[in-house]
């Protein structure tokens, strides 16, 4: 317990310069910090994070940043009535720690029956030796729909803990992005937890290429017929290390869920994939596919990949794989064989077991970055 | 001087010897057919060639316009001029063909000192190719041999050899799965490459190819090693009396066909 204390102690000092809030604010932020106070960060004894040791986070000293320049608007007073009601900070420290640090809220409202053509575009840069906790709350309503990019950077050393809250009313349709391009320096912890209302679509993409430490969960509550897709594109190198968990939960029947989880690991880089798949005693007709696939590139890189199934509903249809492996040695000779050097024909390859991942994205900028930005940092290892 | 020395060469994959000392000279512009029953060692002869890793020199050299070609990577083999149709083409998802084959192209004549091509020459090019193999343009966006037919990726090797220009062409059963209409279309693109400064080494399991790319020589190999060379008139002879006529048993019990 003293290590916890000792850990969580700096944040009380925080904790308490912040500048009161509104009451419901306060009092939510007060709770949440109770609720941090007591968990504690996670230790690796703990089956969530058994390959994920948060201790740099918990031992470094950043300044909080509780607002993103002044320029962003405080919270809605409307958003009372969601915020914190999806992303439970009962059960996770980061997400206790977020709310506790709540003062700027990103909100984004897309009214029902609305079709936005241009993505809802959404940037959070924290500052170095800053320990920033983005909040972002987006409310779809029935029948509308939209994309939205979410874009996570910055240089040097920091701490970003983004809490992501989506609500997808009946029949909305969602193309939601992740792109997280930290510094080689960063932490960056994040839990995306969204509720699917019913015959809605969502689908995410998560592309992580940035960060020493990061952590990423991705939630989905499916509710009566809707469809959730979850991908994601983790590359990682160096000593990074980049853990992503997912949790699709079929609470209701009928909806159907398709993961595909992709990555790419070089140097001594860590990658852990942890898919959760439940399904709900009246979850029937479920019909649910997850995939990972890695490419690991270097004898000392590691994944633990981990599929998690729990099923309470006897009609349903599940199906998961995982796959380990290295460059095809034939296609790199065939390569080679037409001239491209050994290093440029590596580069092809881990570029195009990216590419399905880079195919689904529809957001052309989103798209067009992913691809310069593959380029250059596979050109960057040829030579 | 000769294009290609091949003296006494002898390969192994893993423990097992396949190639027990083959001796071939290859002069500018000829044409040479090697035939063989299954698992005689024509591919491994073919890879060895073009630089696959998996198949282990033991003995013998390979010389190439001067040079020591076992000491040259695949890709320096490839800028030199050397390109192997491969008996089975490789797929590959994710990488279309049209940027494989301008990289490669590129790549290739910048070795060879001379200018890159920029988009529009490049698809001038590779039109003008793919008319003579008449092959369907579509392809070219496709990934590289990724839901190809058989015959779509032997043409495809063929048109990428029609882009590359290459020095000494290895052929691999490039006849192999292909019906009549396209037997013709590919003999047609390689004959349109022959010429006084080409060589080719054509490998097939059948007589049937050399009706349309008439070999300057045949030579026989029958377990890693070349048991009779002669002129046109050995493909035919053996189309008559088959292997068995030579006294070779098929290679290999289980022939991959
Ligand atoms: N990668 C390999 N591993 C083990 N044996 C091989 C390999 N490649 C070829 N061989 C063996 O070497 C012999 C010659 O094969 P190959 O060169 O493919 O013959 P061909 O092309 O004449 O049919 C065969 O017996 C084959 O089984
Ligand atoms: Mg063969």
């Amino acid at each position: 317990m003293t290590a916890v204390s000792e850990q969580t102690g700096a944040w009380l000092e925080e904790f308490a310069k912040l500048p009161k809030a509104e009451p419901w604010i306060q009092e939510l932020r007060e709770r949440a910090y109770a609720r941090f106070a007591e968990l504690g960060f996670p230790t690796t004894h703990d089956e969530e994070w058994r390959f994920t040791n948060v201790a740099p986070i918990a031992r470094s000293s950043f300044r909080s940043e509780p607002t993103y320049g002044k320029k962003r608007s405080a919270v809605p007073l409307d958003a009372e009535a969601h915020l914190g009601r999806y992303a439970s900070f009962d059960q996770n420290a980061f997400v206790a720690l977020n709310t506790a640090f709540l003062s700027d809220v990103t909100v984004r409202r897309v009214p029902a029956g609305t079709v936005l053509e241009e993505p809802i575009e959404i940037t959070y840069e924290t500052p170095e030796g800053a320990a920033a906790h983005p909040r972002t709350l987006i409310l779809v309503g029935a029948n509308a729909q939209c994309s939205i990019v979410e874009t996570y950077k910055g240089d040097g050393a920091y701490f970003t803990n983004a809490v992501t809250e989506i609500v997808l009313g009946e029949n909305a349709v969602v193309d939601h992005y992740k792109v997280q391009r930290e510094s080689l320096e960063a932490f960056h912890v994040a839990t995306m937890q969204v509720q699917v209302g019913r015959s809605a679509n969502f689908s995410s993409h998560s592309i992580a290429l940035g960060g020493a430490l990061v952590r990423n969960d991705a939630n989905a509550v499916l509710s009566e017929g809707s469809h959730a897709t979850l991908n994601g594109l983790y590359i990682v190198n160096g000593t990074q290390h980049v853990d992503n968990h997912t949790v699709i939960d079929h609470a209701k029947p009928h909806a159907t869920s398709h993961e595909l989880y992709k990555g790419i690991l070089d140097g001594t880089a860590n990658a852990v994939f942890n898919g959760r798949i439940i399904v709900r005693k009246d979850a029937q007709k479920t019909d649910s596919k997850q995939t990972n696939k890695n490419l690991v590139l270097s004898d000392n890189a590691v994944i633990h990949t981990k599929p998690e199934l729990q099923i309470h509903a006897d009609d349903v249809r599940c199906t998961h794989g995982a796959t380990i492996g290295q460059l095809d040695a034939e296609s790199m000779f065939y390569l080679q064989s037409r001239g491209i050097g050994r290093k440029e024909a590596r580069a092809l390859l881990t570029h195009a077991f990216a590419q399905d991942i880079i195919d689904r994205v529809k957001v052309q900028s989103v798209k067009d970055d992913l691809e310069r930005y593959l380029s250059e940092k596979l050109h960057e290892h040829a030579h | 001087m000769a294009l290609l020395e091949i003296k006494d060469l002898h390969a192994k994959v893993g423990d097992r010897e396949i190639l027990k000392g083959i001796s071939l000279t290859i002069n500018p512009g000829e044409v040479h057919a090697i035939m063989g029953p299954n698992g005689s060692g024509k591919s491994t002869l073919a890879q060895v060639l073009a630089g696959r890793e998996l198949y282990v020199v033991t003995g013998g050299e390979v010389i190439y316009q001067g040079k020591d070609l076992l000491a040259m990577s695949p890709e320096d083999r490839a800028r030199e001029g050397i390109f192997l149709a491969f008996q089975y083409p490789v797929e590959i998802p994710g990488v279309s063909n049209m940027y494989f084959l301008k990289a490669a192209l590129n790549t290739i004549r910048k070795h060879q000192g001379q200018e890159e091509l920029d988009a529009i020459d490049f698809l001038n090019l590779v039109r003008e190719k793919m008319k003579l193999m008449e092959m369907d343009q579509a392809l070219l966006n496709r990934p590289v041999n990724t839901g190809f037919s058989g015959g779509e990726k032997k043409r495809n090797e063929i048109f990428q050899m029609a882009v590359l220009e290459p020095k000494l062409a290895i052929l691999d059963e490039t006849d192999s799965g292909l019906d009549i209409d396209a037997l013709r279309a590919v003999a047609g693109g390689v004959n349109a490459l022959r010429s006084p400064e080409r060589s080719m080494i054509v490998v097939t399991h059948y007589q049937r190819l050399l009706n349309y790319i008439v070999p300057d020589f045949v030579h026989v190999l029958s377990q890693g090693r070349i048991v009779k060379s002669g002129g046109k008139e050995l493909a035919l002879e053996l189309e008559e009396s088959g292997y068995a006529g030579l006294g070779i048993e098929d290679d290999e019990e289980v022939a991959t066909v």
